[in-house]
């Protein structure tokens, strides 16, 4: 009886379904998803809006709402897929929203057809929402609204246009963004302490390599590297008035050292152990010392005064920072990479870093919980989350969320510049200008009538010129002719693609930068991954992207 | 004549462009980055005669064939040989909890043809090897959304044997995507006049293997425990029933005997999940990274065939983009240059230096090209100019040949020698020369 194993726990529905995703941002980051309610508030030809939500319906948000006030019509049909021909005449929230609600049963969706101005003043309007998608064109008095409530509920705020074969965003962030979990790749990550050994490592390469001189082949020959590395280092340290290799010349020389000591009298010709040391070398003899971005975390008005109500980040930030100040290192993160090694050897070696990983957090937990007592905090941080932190705490970061720029109906410009993003704020300042013929008040893009194409491109290319020489103006530094030149012939090209759009969407192009603000949305609502700071522009016709802040 | 009298043409069809409007404006107008010579204002008919092929109707598949559909393309045929399985569904949006073990092919262009009026879709459920020349011929572009570089290397091979220098039409772009969690790629491909799959295929270097004897008696990983469940322990206890990575007993089976052994040998992390994805190879996968990757190649068919803006493949020109996603958003959009030695597009006469061991056999010969990054044959087939030195086929000659594997290289072959692979997977042959490894 003792020997039947363990019933197992095959995965749930949910887990086969998702299985795919799961591998990337894990349960707490489906939980968040799940909890999120987004807004879109969609406009135009209205295709980046919804396959947005395409790729947020399918990876199950919990609840997603359209605002929208358009009717179907035949130009819909052409480039929409979640619109049917059945549809013609009604409104498109509301079909949209049924045939997104397909994709996935485990979704809510819910449309709102009332006009967005309308809508805007009645109280508390945007309460519900986790997330809030605006498409261009947006009425510049409405986009300023839209911000103020970001501003005021601290709910993420996207701004996009897709216009012809290009295609731009702008986030707008709360002030302080702050991300753990980065998931940065693993090659960058290993951080084995080599140069600040503790007790512990230090005795475990010590009973590693005693009498290696005199080892047997098959024993030398599965010598954990980092008892390998830390041996030698103790040789040279004593050659070297105790210091370890300090510069580029002292670490080749180092490796030398060690590949000499690699044994070559044996069938292989060579040991695979003393090869892995040889080319941790560079990679792993640096001190352990912590990004400026890191170290900018510490020094937050946010991070040195906690307060009964800061964040949980703020609070393990502060207690790690403590952590730094006293050792001059963060705390180990305890992940010990493969190599070549007896099984018992390699599980003794994780279990030394383990503990020493587990010692240093239990430290950390200690000052969160002082500080948590000192500032009055109701609620404890989980440890799990301490726990986290300790282990990522060289890879976090924080993103300053700051209003992205709506186009002043009068008066300058005051923010950096690029050539692409000037032409999307000429492209908005037009269409919130100009408006179709008996519809008042609909916005009329550049470019709709062929009549009109070419006095639009000019009038476009003027507004965005004007932009640029107006930042030029206050620029605190001479700006080169040259290089003021090549911005305005850029300027001009950029203006002429986008008129020649005439307000169209591609569906490509669309569909392309959905992926793109759905992959932000879901980096920004589990707050994993690092995401935009704040714009970006993707050109379809060269096929790049651009990332700015504004 | 009275405008009641007018018969309405079906809305989308030829005729009415009212649903194209928007389609309509980058297909009248040049634009300041328009070809003159090539672009013809007002020419929708190539978009709408050219007959496409996209191979691959899953994660990719479902996105290219909505994207080309809205696009303006009206005759699309789409390969693919897999059925759906239930974890398709958080990404491949044209099927439904009730499509589980239906043809991929089949649902995909049934959905589109049914939402997008006046485009055709024919499927085919099968493999693309069950293709010859004259079918690939009726294309003007191939569009690739696949999962394994097998396939790639077999469709790529393919279109450069089909280029005939005396005949244009011979020549079928292929444009194709990948992706990996957050990140993918998008190239395009002008077969023999650009850099091909195989030129790039060191791009996309396999993860290297777990030496045999690490998970027979040293595991240190959860995952070594499973290597050994799946390759070890399944044969010595299991060898009579054929593993299926779909059958969740297999998995549970594969899962306790990994957890048993890890317990053994004191190493944690063996989870269910963990089986599962070291097992059938699983990668990351989500519709925002699929739609981002398609839809690159889409915007690239369209404007290669409308030219109603410079595309990429361009002989010349940046044929690729790399975007990532796991830190901010980032783009590197580059040629990738041809190589001379390329096994598929290369000069025929040039073989490709290969550094081999003298020491090792002939079997660790076999087994390393199956990781070389430029190689990766898994079933070669090895001649040098005058002996054969081992063939997988047929069975008469792989026992004659067999002897050979444990022999050392250094006995089979000389530095300088010319030395022939071929893999029953690929229609190439590749030469090499034998370089000694010192």
């Amino acid at each position: 009886m003792a020997d039947l194993p363990p019933p197992v726990q095959g995965p749930t529905a949910k887990e086969k379904k998702y299985d795919r995703q799961l591998r990337l941002w894990g349960a707490t980051g489906q939980m968040a998803l799940e909890n999120s309610h987004i807004l879109l508030i969609n406009s135009g030809p209205g295709v980046v809006g919804l396959e947005t939500l395409k790729n947020l319906v399918l990876p199950g948000i919990g609840h997603f709402t359209i605002q929208d006030s358009q009717v179907v019509d035949e130009t819909d049909l052409g480039v929409n897929f979640f619109l049917e021909e059945q549809h013609l005449g009604g409104f498109r929230a509301e079909h949209a929203c049924n045939l997104l609600k397909e994709l996935n049963p485990d979704v809510q969706g819910s449309f709102i057809t009332e006009p967005l101005e309308s809508w805007l003043t009645q109280p508390d309007s945007l309460k519900p929402y986790t997330l809030i998608l605006a498409i261009a064109p947006v009425r510049p008095e409405l986009l300023t609204q839209l911000q103020a409530h970001a501003d005021q509920a601290l709910a993420p705020l996207f701004y996009v246009h897709s216009v012809g074969f290009y295609s731009h965003f702008s986030v707008y962030l709360p002030p302080a963004f702050p991300i753990v979990d980065t998931h940065p790749s693993p090659e960058t990550t290993t951080d084995l302490r080599l140069l600040k050994p503790w007790p512990e490592l230090l005795e475990y390469a010590q009973q590693k390599t005693k009498n290696h001189e005199n080892m047997a082949a098959d024993d030398h020959g599965h010598i954990p590297y980092i008892a390998v590395l830390l041996h030698y280092l103790e040789e040279w340290k004593k050659e070297h008035n105790g210091e370890a290799p300090q510069n580029y010349k002292d670490k080749t020389a180092f490796r030398d050292l060690v590949k000499q000591a690699t044994r070559t009298d044996n069938p292989e010709g060579g040991e695979e152990n003393f090869e892995e040391a040889v080319s941790a070398v560079l990679r792993s003899l640096n001190p352990p010392e912590p990004s400026s971005t890191v170290k900018e975390i510490f020094k937050a008005p946010e991070c040195v005064l906690i307060r009964e109500n800061s964040a949980p980040f703020w609070v393990i930030a502060h207690a790690i920072g403590l952590f730094y100040t006293k050792y001059g290192v963060l705390p180990v993160p305890g992940a010990v990479p493969d190599m070549k090694a007896r099984s018992a050897d390699y599980i003794q070696l994780q279990n030394v870093y383990k503990s020493k990983a587990r010692k240093d957090f239990a430290e950390v937990l200690e000052s969160v919980r002082f500080l948590e007592r000192n500032a009055n905090r109701s609620t404890q941080i989980e440890d799990k989350d301490v726990e986290a932190f300790c282990k990522n705490a060289a890879h976090i970061k924080l993103v300053r969320g700051r209003p992205f720029h709506v186009v002043p109906a009068e008066g300058d410009l005051k923010w950096g510049s690029n050539a692409k993003s000037l032409v999307f704020l000429a492209w908005d300042k037009f269409t919130a200008t100009h408006s179709l013929d008996g519809l008042a008040g609909a916005p009329r893009p550049p470019g709709s009538s062929e009549a009109e194409l070419e006095a639009d491109t000019e009038k476009v290319t003027g507004i965005a010129l004007k932009l640029a020489s107006d930042l030029t103006k206050q620029a605190s530094y001479p700006v080169d002719q040259d290089d003021l030149d090549t911005v305005n012939s850029q300027i001009m090209e950029l203006a002429q693609e986008i008129v020649r759009a005439g307000g169209g969407e591609l569906h490509s192009i669309g569909a392309l930068t959905g992926g793109i603000v759905s992959q932000e949305v879901i980096k920004v609502i589990t707050e994993q991954y690092v995401p935009v700071d704040n714009t970006c522009v993707f050109d379809g016709v060269r096929s790049k992207s651009s990332v700015f802040r504004v | 004549m009275a405008a009641a009298d007018v018969t309405p043409l079906p809305n989308g069809l030829e005729g009415d462009r009212t649903r194209w409007k928007y389609l309509d404006k980058v297909l009248d107008r040049p634009g300041p980055f328009t070809d003159p010579d090539s672009f013809v204002p007002g020419n929708h008919e190539t978009l709408e005669r050219a007959k496409v092929l996209v191979i691959g109707a899953g994660g990719l598949g479902c996105e290219i064939l909505k994207n080309l559909a809205l696009s303006g393309f009206k005759d699309i045929h789409v390969i693919d040989m897999d059925t759906i399985d239930v974890s398709n569904l958080n990404r491949q949006f044209l099927f439904r909890a009730a499509d589980v073990g239906k043809y991929k092919a089949e649902v995909a262009a049934a959905f589109v043809e049914k939402r997008v009026k006046g485009v055709k879709i024919t499927p085919y459920c099968g493999k693309i090897q069950d293709k010859d020349e004259e079918y690939y011929k009726q294309f003007a572009i191939i569009v690739c959304g696949l999962d394994s570089i097998e396939a790639r290397r077999w469709i790529n091979s393919m279109l450069v044997g089909m280029v005939d220098g005396n005949d244009p039409d011979s020549l079928k772009p292929l444009i194709d995507g990948g992706t990996e969690g957050f990140k993918g790629q998008a190239r395009v491909i002008f077969p023999t006049m650009t850099s091909c799959i195989e030129c790039q295929l060191d791009m996309h270097a396999p993860r290297a293997a777990v030496p045999l004897c690490t998970l027979a008696t040293i595991p240190r990983q959860p995952q070594h425990c499973i290597e050994w469940a799946h390759i070890i322990a399944w044969e010595e206890e299991r060898k009579d029933i054929t593993l299926d990575t779909d059958d969740p007993e297999h998995i549970t089976w594969l899962f306790q005997k990994a957890l048993k052994r890890a317990e053994e040998f004191n190493i944690p992390g063996v989870t269910y999940s963990m089986t599962q994805g070291v097992v059938k190879n699983i990668i990351p996968a989500i519709a925002s990274t699929n739609a981002i990757v398609a839809a690159s190649c889409c915007n690239e068919a369209f404007k290669l065939l409308t030219n109603a803006n410079p595309f990429l493949g361009f002989p010349g020109t940046d044929n690729y983009m790399m975007y990532t996603g796991d830190e901010s958003v980032y783009t590197y959009t580059f040629e990738h240059q041809k190589k001379d030695d390329c096994p598929v597009c290369g000069e025929e006469a040039l073989a490709r230096p290969l550094e081999i061991d003298p020491e090792a056999t002939l079997q660790d010969f076999i087994d390393s090209l199956a990781e070389r990054p430029e190689a990766q044959l898994k079933t070669p087939s090895i001649r040098t100019t005058d002996k054969s030195l081992y063939l997988q086929s047929p069975a008469d000659l792989e026992r004659l040949t067999r002897p050979n594997l444990e022999k050392r290289m250094k006995d089979l072959t000389a530095e300088g020698e010319e030395m022939l692979v071929t893999d029953k997977a690929f229609p190439t042959m590749f030469k090499y020369v034998v370089v000694w490894k010192k």
